[in-house]
């Protein structure tokens, strides 16, 4: 029964990437690219070569976090969308803690846990914001998680603009560089070609983290009983209250510590460029993975060989780039369109009625009698 | 359409089937040819700062014995450092033009240092001595162009009001506007200008409710500095307004009211880089020109462009083209009133000190901040 309940769970999205195998295929057949050429190449650009595999992983390892700041809350029945807000501030947060304290001297394994720090607390604030908005004034999650993302990108703008701004910085406003003692190094890799950032192995924690909390323990349990009946919980006595704050701002928290990373080990520094959209794949990733924490890593790595792939299929066969878009979107709507199946196909009775024959003949004797 | 004429679908499957072979990759780069590449960060198409590269690299792919490969809406994030890599990596590049500002610092730099093999021509003008030498970075004096699109604008001009839609209040988008307003004065010094500043680079809502609220508040003549001049171009000739166009030729977006602008000449500039790359001749590091260098260019005239207009203009270019004639030269007051450049100042087109702009001149409506 164990078995059949995780095929019905990875059912959807394997359906799902294979509608979109098909349609894509499809959609290439028509606009005159042999499809079998582009399928080669986005295997060769994501995961063909040491360098591919080096290239998506970067790519995935934001995703990793920002994916967490949906599929967290999605644990309580909350669909926040404001990841790259928490994303942004927490990048904003890093810097500025970054920054002052490198004058102060202080060892910089401290000043980046310093960083990684302030970055969660940023990030998890404006998160819990939404859930406590929701909690206690009934304002829609969805909406002000949304809304609270473009007020936060609209202070990162304004600090990194004005005070926070270098001076040096004439036409490309942004925050002092980090000193280089500061930035966050490369996974060791032995001989492998490849070099990838510490970021990518805090997604992995986190997540790993994630899915033992939420599913390994009284805490998780207490999470998940919010989200299938509230009433039912508040029932049985749990703080509601206090779980959405907590859930909600270790989601935040996730993709606030994505923001530090994107700064301590990508840019150096906090500019517009902060902005660059990982909180909103974020919400693809968590969907994709159906909220479920541990699911989030292959997804990640998914979704980032797809977008690792996207430049060779514009160099090798003079597609626009908007084609991986079109990957993308056929991805997120065959997996909604899938997902509406759940529910109706219950493979799991169905393999209960073919142990129980009897039942099944009661069944079918109800359909098609008189 | 294939962009690589050794390049077969047994190959292709090949390397896919055997992941990680180097003979593979090998096989898709295009042997004896001189690679280059070129990332954009927005799209080919955009009627403004990227299709004006993309213009220039078109240039390139005309050069026998030059492969082109191109990569548009590359963020200023790790995905242009993996993009760059990749060039190098996967296609065999041995050249780059990474177009966008913001990809040279920490992107450009880590890819040279990474790469000493590899030259990088950035668009920007950003290099400093210490830097790796295998990093370049070029720009243009274009407000050279821009203030010659102000001459020409004010003799059509009849409200002397003009409107500028600008992305940011940073110095090279003050040059420009400054520049514009002072081409315009010197023709005509009743002349202002209205600046709305949108806050990003391509915000195309915000960039036709901007250029609408200039058309009501009664300007004829509208010009940008945005990364896609197209919406404010449109919506100007909609409105019935003269326009003037930024970074390329905007003349098919508004035939009645486009009257010239000013344009990178990349095409002119690109080719030239990669014969000189491919010749292994040295580059200097940091590249900036105006007319005299061939960097930029103005828009050909709308017919409606009256003679003593073009007459006028063109009489400036070939002083620019001569390298003798410097837009910002004393007195000049901003428009709070206190002076910037003093009297007797001149200052040529290489001075820092217009690098760092941070006000607008007498006759401009704004405020920097």
């Amino acid at each position: 029964m164990r078995l059949a309940r995780g095929i019905e769970a990875a059912l959807p999205p394997v359906l799902a990437l294979l509608a979109t195998a098909v349609l894509f295929a499809a959609f290439l057949g028509l606009s005159g690219t042999d499809p079998r050429a582009a399928y080669g190449l986005i295997w060769l650009g994501a995961f063909g070569t040491a360098f591919s595999w080096q290239n998506t992983l970067l790519r995935a390892a934001p995703l990793l976090l920002t994916g967490l700041c949906t599929a967290l809350p999605a644990q309580l029945g909350l669909v926040i969308i404001g990841g790259e807000g928490a994303f942004v501030l927490g990048a904003l947060a890093a810097a500025a803690v970054g920054l002052k304290l490198a004058a102060t001297g202080m060892a910089p394994v401290g000043i980046d846990g310093a960083m990684a720090l302030a970055a969660m607390a940023a990030g998890g604030v404006v998160i819990a914001l939404s859930g406590a908005l929701r909690h206690w004034r009934g304002v829609n999650e969805t909406i002000s998680s949304l809304l609270l993302a473009y007020i936060a990108i609209a202070v990162m703008n304004q600090l990194v603009e004005g005070v926070l701004r270098d001076p040096a910085s004439l036409n490309k406003p942004s925050t002092r560089a980090l000193p280089d003692a500061l930035m966050l190094g490369a996974i060791p890799t032995g001989s492998l070609p490849i070099s990838v950032h510490v970021g990518l192995l805090f997604g992995l924690i986190a997540c790993l983290l994630a899915y033992g909390l939420i599913f390994h323990t009284t805490f998780g349990f207490a999470t998940r009983m919010v989200g299938g009946n509230l009433r039912a919980a508040r029932m049985a006595g749990l703080p509601v209250g206090r779980l959405i704050l907590i859930v909600t701002a270790l989601g935040g928290a996730a993709a606030g510590l994505a923001g530090m990373v994107e700064v301590a080990a990508v840019q150096g520094a906090a500019s517009a460029d902060i902005a660059a959209g990982y909180g909103f794949t974020g919400i693809l990733v968590a969907f994709l993975a159906r909220q479920n924490p541990l699911a989030i890593i292959p997804v990640a790595v998914l979704l980032g060989g797809i977008d690792a792939s996207g430049g060779l299929l514009e160099q090798r066969l003079d597609l626009p780039d908007a084609t991986i878009q079109v990957l993308r979107g056929l991805l997120f709507l065959s997996l909604l369109t899938v997902e509406a199946l759940q529910g109706r196909l219950r493979l799991a009775e169905l393999l209960r009625w073919r142990r129980a024959p009897a039942v099944a003949q009661a069944v079918n004797a109800t359909v098609s009698g008189p | 359409m294939p962009a690589f004429p050794s390049l077969t679908r047994r190959h292709l499957l090949g390397g896919a089937a055997l992941a990680a072979s180097q003979g593979a990759i090998g096989s898709a780069r295009a042997a004896g040819k001189f690679t280059v590449g070129f990332i954009y960060v927005g799209t080919r198409n955009d009627y403004g700062y990227n299709q004006a590269h993309a213009e220039g690299a078109a240039a390139v792919r005309k050069m026998p014995g030059v492969v082109v490969v191109e990569q548009e809406r590359v963020p200023e994030t790790v995905a242009v450092g993996n993009a760059m890599q990749g060039m190098v990596q996967l296609d065999g590049a041995s050249l780059l033009f990474p177009t966008s500002y913001g990809y040279y610092d920490p992107f450009v730099l880590k890819a040279a240092k990474a790469d000493p093999a590899v030259t990088f021509l950035h668009c920007g003008g950003l290099w400093k001595a210490g830097q790796p030498l295998n990093a370049h970075s070029y720009f243009g004096y274009i407000d050279e162009a821009v203030y010659l699109s102000g001459v020409v604008a004010a003799h059509s001009s009849k409200t002397r009001k003009f409107g500028f839609v600008a992305a940011k209040p940073i110095p090279q988008v003050l040059r420009n506007i400054n520049a514009f307003t002072l081409g315009a004065q010197s023709v005509q010094p009743s002349i202002t200008t209205q600046v709305i500043f949108t806050g990003d680079w391509f915000l195309p809502v915000r960039e036709a409710e901007a250029t609408n609220s200039l058309a009501d508040q009664g300007c004829d003549v509208i010009t940008c500095h945005v990364d896609s001049p197209k919406v404010v171009i449109e919506t100007a000739e909609k409105r019935g307004l003269f326009t003037t166009g930024y970074h390329t030729n905007q003349m098919v977006l508004a035939p009645k009211g486009y009257l010239t602008g000013a344009e990178w000449d990349w095409p002119s500039l690109y080719p030239r880089l990669v014969r000189s790359a491919m010749a292994k001749q040295p580059i200097p590091n940091m590249l900036r020109g105006g007319f005299h260098s061939g960097f930029v260019r103005s828009s050909p005239y709308n017919p409606i462009v009256p003679a003593a207009a073009r007459k006028q203009a063109d009489a400036i270019r070939a002083r620019f083209l001569a390298g003798n004639v410097a837009i910002f030269k004393g007195p000049i007051q901003d428009n709070k009133g206190s002076t910037v450049i003093a009297a007797g100042t001149v200052l040529d087109e290489h001075d820092v000190t217009l690098e760092q702009m941070n006000y607008l001149v007498a006759g401009v409506a704004g405020s920097v901040s």
